[in-house]
């Protein structure tokens, strides 16, 4: 975040280099999504399985930056931005890992509908088209929000958010009516609920992110606060 | 410039107001305003020669012992201006005790450490006396390893056990505020760290003042951090805001050893 170089270019090359990972595993993360999402739209059993076992490599990340900011801490006792810096990243890796689980999740709903010989509603099918596409966009934006401690886009970013909920209720409507006019598609709708749900939770994360990256940058703790009020306290 | 952001209400026990102090020619500290409050301790860091020192010495006017040192504005203790020439430094350094970096016990023994200081202001009877001394190595943290050799020489025991002999010795003569001059830089982590855990301690009683290097030790012990730069005040808050989210940029820097 800072330009200035510290007096230690050790620490300077550990700070970055937590960074780095974490933007890596981002990287990781989003893909997965991505892939769960795809999985989901072509039934791609095989595709859905890679994302299941792709989790190991999310996990494996979590782990090691979590090490390497706990050293940071040890070694360096990082005062001021460095120690936001340090939280910032411990905070949003537990988010990407969260993440990372409801890639998973999608990608299990897959694999257990085909063999329940069950198919989605075609309906539903397009409300996680755009519900996915959204919180892959929110997700993909807050990793830049974070790259860069760009509160305006963090700020947009977690507004965002509100939207993505209207769209899941609006697709949870949509299923209760489903349901009552047909009993049989209860089973399929409610696998569709659980989808739904898991894409909801990943905007609800990548919102977390948002909120460390005001912190990051206002050290303001913005946590439970609504946006709208944290947007005009850092307006003021 | 950041000026004395603490607004709580609560009483401050010495307002400074526009002090400005000269080594001869040269000026030290420029037009510091600061209100410490009561019973708090109050770390004061920056870089080497940034005044820091020299503003704990304004504090008992020790600097009044040296010819070519002076101080103007206002230091206002108990409603009092210290700097006034009518102050009596003897009796204000009854009120403002001080403690060095280095330990400096006298070339007596432990009991007589404390005693010598007491007995310049308070004729006391021998049992009175011992509850004195008692009762400041008690709060010195000191009394459990010395009571069976208060006869010893000060000079035997170790730094760390010097330090708060010195500590015990300032808080003797009872006084208000105390003015600790990086108090650990000669001790060890152990002994630092029971230095450290007196100061939260003797807070509740006195008015802490630490000049400190040691960044973490201010983190760690203090209410309020005063960051001083080239004679000036950048900056004075709550230690834990100033710590993790600094106002001024040179703070940041400094504290996150950009400085350089």
């Amino acid at each position: 975040m800072s330009i200035a170089r510290h007096t230690s270019q050790r620490f300077d090359e550990e700070l970055h280099g937590v960074h780095d990972l974490v933007h890596t595993m981002a990287g990781v993360v989003e893909e997965q999504f991505r892939n769960a999402l795809i999985a989901l739209q072509n039934q791609d059993l095989e595709l859905a399985s890679e994302v299941i076992s792709g989790d190991s490599v999310v996990n494996g990340y979590e782990v090691r930056i979590e090490d390497e900011c706990i050293g940071i801490l040890a070694r360096r006792q990082p005062a001021a931005g460095d120690l936001r810096l340090v939280m910032t990243l411990i905070k949003s890796i537990a988010d990407l890992e969260r993440i990372g689980d409801k890639a998973v999740k999608i990608g299990s709903m897959v694999i257990s509908m085909s063999h329940g010989a069950r198919s989605i509603h075609p309906g539903f099918l397009r409300d996680v088209k755009v519900m996915g596409d959204f919180a892959l966009s929110m997700l993909h934006r807050s990793m830049d929000a974070l790259a860069r401690a760009d509160v305006d886009l963090a700020i947009e970013i977690a507004k965002g958010d509100e939207e993505l909920n209207q769209e899941y209720r609006a697709a949870m409507r949509r299923l209760i009516t489903y349901m009552m006019e047909d009993p049989r598609t209860i089973t399929p709708a409610i696998d569709a609920l659980f989808i739904a749900k898991a894409i909801e939770r990943v905007g609800d994360h990548a919102r977390n992110v948002c909120e460390y990256v005001i912190y990051l940058a206002k050290g303001m703790n913005v946590r439970h606060v609504p946006i709208e009020q944290v947007a005009k306290e850092i307006q003021d | 410039m950041e000026q004395s952001p603490v607004t709580e209400k609560r009483s401050s026990k010495i307002s400074v107001r526009s002090l400005d102090f000269y080594y001869g020619q040269t000026q030290a500290l420029k037009d510091i305003n600061m209100e410490l409050l009561g019973n708090q301790v109050t770390a004061f860091i920056g870089p080497s020669g940034c005044g820091k020192s020299t503003l704990l010495r304004v504090f008992n006017r020790m600097y009044s012992l040296y010819p070519g040192q002076r101080a103007t504005g206002e230091v206002i203790l108990d409603g009092e201006n210290i700097l006034s020439p009518s102050t009596n430094a003897n009796l204000l350094r009854t009120k403002v005790g001080m403690v060095f970096q280095k330990p400096t016990p006298f070339p007596m023994s432990i009991y007589e450490n404390i005693a010598f200081g007491i007995r310049l202001y308070e004729k006391l009877r021998k049992v009175e006396m011992d509850e004195r001394v008692e009762q400041a190595l008690r709060q010195a943290a000191l009394w459990d390893e010395v009571k069976d050799s208060l006869r010893k020489s000060g000079l035997s025991l170790s730094g760390g056990q010097q330090q708060r002999l010195c500590i015990a010795r300032a808080v003797a003569v009872r006084p208000e505020i105390i003015l600790l001059d990086e108090p650990t830089s000669a001790l060890d982590p152990i002994a630092t760290l029971k230095i450290e855990e007196l100061v939260s301690e003797l807070s509740q009683q006195f008015t802490l003042l630490v000049v400190t290097h040691n960044m973490q030790q201010a983190a760690r012990v203090s209410d309020y951090t005063a960051f001083m730069y080239l004679g000036e005040m950048v900056e004075y808050g709550p230690t834990q805001q100033l710590f993790t989210n600094p106002r001024q940029k040179q703070t940041e820097d400094y504290i996150t050893g950009r400085y350089g």
